[in-house]
């Protein structure tokens, strides 16, 4: 069987699995995992730029928020319904992240991180700047009977889970279908070695713009869902916080895995939903997991699991 | 009224951040520097300075100058040791790889500042200044013949001169250390070239958590120096991890007279520019220079252009 069936065959199983948990599960499990799935595609959004093509950036938040608020304000103050909104979040993403990729790509290495970082921080200032129509920290509810699409009521906890995981769905089959095709491998050419890539005659500054703007896209797409499915839009999601747990997903799971970011949102959400119960300081949990993780398994979960057991894992 | 009183008091509060961000800065600058490392953990050093000057104030309990005293020798000694034992036991082990330390910094940031949660608890603590005489400042006025006014508020204490006095004598004292002392010197060949200087029988690896142990101090030495100022909380870290950040960009990434140049220009504009303007402005108007400033001008205002 070759690798990119057995990886097709993988994608399908995890899918069909997580169907199915939706009946397994109790309630309060249901409602996690919805909230993981969507996660999971800023998770893999995130592991497209860091995993793939090797920039590790400190400020993916921003194009969270981007997708988030571009839902957010249109249904708020515009009094958009929820496709458009949904479309006026992904354009909102994709400009900010061409806009910014296109600077910030101007830099490589420790400046890359630290300029991605001064844009997210940036952004979340004009967020509180602009308390008037974001309501700064408060935030925003988006009201119950504006969350329906097509005639599906999205804060119905069937509705919820399913729509998000299509969303999840189709993200983790372009990712799979993505990184076969030769753009794909062009930017694992990046990440192994930009220099070699560059001499064989790739556009490497192209090719790292696009992976830029499509990571924007994605990670917008996951707060413009995340708005809509779970009816609420703050300027917490834009803190440097949220540039940091995708990073840790990603890291925790596996980088450049395309299932990892779905094992490490999985991992890290339990985790610190664990850890709040006990303490009012459960992100000690992420700092320690941070550094056992470059210390002992810097390939993350599905990493060691591809170096040990399963090298044709995608 | 006039305006020139307001300005000079804005400068003065200027001149107060200012000298806190240049130490703190420099503690940052010298770690890029020597190490090739970015530290997103300083700021929780800086708060950790803070913490523990509240914890020296309370359980000695006796005047406060004692108190400071002891706060301004034990506090940066503590948390050096506590970055250079960090240091040792993971920065070490992952080789100092630039991504690796990023991630490994993260977590130390928030191990520090969720491990001071739960000790020292979310709320904000004073600590008493050793002395706080208010000062009256004069201002010369020229109508109907040049004479002295006291403008109604327009004052200082006499803790805040210090602070901008203190801060320029650790600087001082920081310059001599590197350029006049063995330890200076061998931190600067560290600098210039690893290899070179491991060849040459400098134990790299010690040089390197000193390094990390010196800069981490400075970052306490100024928290103690402005926590009788400010409170100390244990969320204190993150604007002086910024506004280092942007600091040291600014001055050019490593250069030391760069980083205290640039300190003092962020900190009088960033005081005079949060009495007119709202202070949220100012710092995203910062923050967005110094992302420029990287993308356009990647060697700094100072810094040299690495071919």
């Amino acid at each position: 069987m070759s690798s990119a069936r057995s990886a097709h065959i993988l994608h399908l199983g995890v899918l069909g699995l997580l169907f199915a948990a939706f009946f397994l599960l109790p309630a309060y499990h249901q409602g996690n995992l919805a909230r993981i799935l969507v996660l999971a595609v800023y998770a893999m959004g995130y592991n497209l730029l860091f995993g793939y093509t090797g920039l590790l950036s400190l400020g993916h938040a921003v194009f969270f928020a981007a997708g988030m608020y571009g839902l957010g304000l249109a249904m708020h103050l515009g009094g958009a319904t929820p496709a458009p909104a949904f479309l006026a979040g992904m354009i909102a993403a994709l400009l900010v992240a061409g806009v910014i990729g296109s600077l910030a790509l101007r830099t490589v290495g420790v400046a890359f991180m630290i300029v991605t970082l001064m844009f997210a921080q940036a952004g979340y200032l004009t967020i509180l700047y602009f308390g008037t129509y974001t309501r700064g920290d408060e935030g925003f509810v988006i009201p119950q009977t504006a969350r329906a699409l097509w005639g599906f009521d999205l804060t119905d906890p069937t509705n919820r889970y399913f729509a998000a995981l299509i969303l999840f769905a189709v993200v983790l089959l372009f990712i799979g279908w993505l990184v076969n095709t030769s753009f794909g491998r062009s930017l694992i050419a990046i990440r192994e070695n930009e220099e070699r890539a560059r001499m064989l005659g790739y556009d490497v500054q192209r090719a790292k713009w696009i992976a830029v703007t499509l990571s924007g896209l994605l990670s917008g797409m996951s707060g413009a869902a995340y708005a809509l499915l779970f009816g609420y839009a703050g300027a917490t999601f834009a803190s440097v916080q949220y540039s940091i747990l995708p990073l840790l997903w990603v890291l925790l799971g596996g980088a450049g895995t395309t299932i990892g970011p779905l094992v490490g949102t999985i991992f890290m959400f339990y985790l610190i939903d664990f850890a709040s119960e006990v303490t009012s300081a459960y992100m000690l949990v992420a700092g320690v997991a941070f550094v056992l993780l470059t210390l002992f398994a810097p390939t993350g979960i599905a990493g060691e699991l591809r170096r040990r057991a399963l090298p044709w894992l995608p | 009224m006039d305006l020139g009183p307001y300005l000079l008091l804005a400068s003065l509060e200027g001149a107060i951040t200012a000298s806190i961000l240049a130490l703190t800065a420099v503690g940052l600058s010298l770690v890029f520097g020597v190490m090739r490392v970015v530290n997103v953990a300083h700021g929780e050093f800086f708060m950790l300075g803070a913490v523990a000057s509240w914890f020296v104030a309370t359980y000695l309990g006796t005047h406060p100058a004692i108190g400071f005293i002891a706060a301004l020798l034990i506090a940066p000694l503590l948390v050096g040791a506590l970055a250079a034992t960090a240091d040792w036991l993971v920065l070490r082990r992952i080789n100092y790889d630039p991504e690796r330390t990023i991630v490994a910094t993260i977590g130390l940031l928030y191990i520090l500042q969720q491990g001071t949660l739960m000790t020292f608890g979310p709320d904000a603590r004073p600590v008493e200044p050793p002395f706080n005489q208010r000062l009256a400042i004069p201002w010369p006025s020229f109508e109907g013949g040049f004479h002295l006014t006291w403008p109604w508020g327009l004052g200082t204490t006499s803790y805040k001169l210090f602070i901008i006095a203190a801060a320029i004598t650790i600087l001082f004292g920081l310059w001599v250390l590197m350029s006049r002392t063995k330890i200076g010197l061998i931190m600067r060949a560290t600098q210039l070239d690893r290899d070179m200087a491991q060849a040459f029988g400098i134990p790299v690896e010690r040089v390197y958590a000193l390094v990390f142990g010196l800069g981490a101090g400075l970052a306490a030495l100024a928290a103690v120096l402005i926590v009788p100022v400010q409170q100390a909380h244990y969320l204190m870290g993150g604007d002086p991890l910024l506004l280092s950040f942007i600091v040291v960009i600014i001055g050019g990434l490593g250069s030391l007279p760069g980083t205290v140049i640039a300190a003092v220009l962020i900190g009088l504009s960033d005081g005079i520019i949060s009495v007119f303007f709202s202070p949220t402005l100012a710092k995203i108007l910062a923050t967005l220079l110094v992302a420029l400033v990287l993308v356009f001008r990647p060697q700094g205002l100072l810094g040299k252009r690495i071919a």
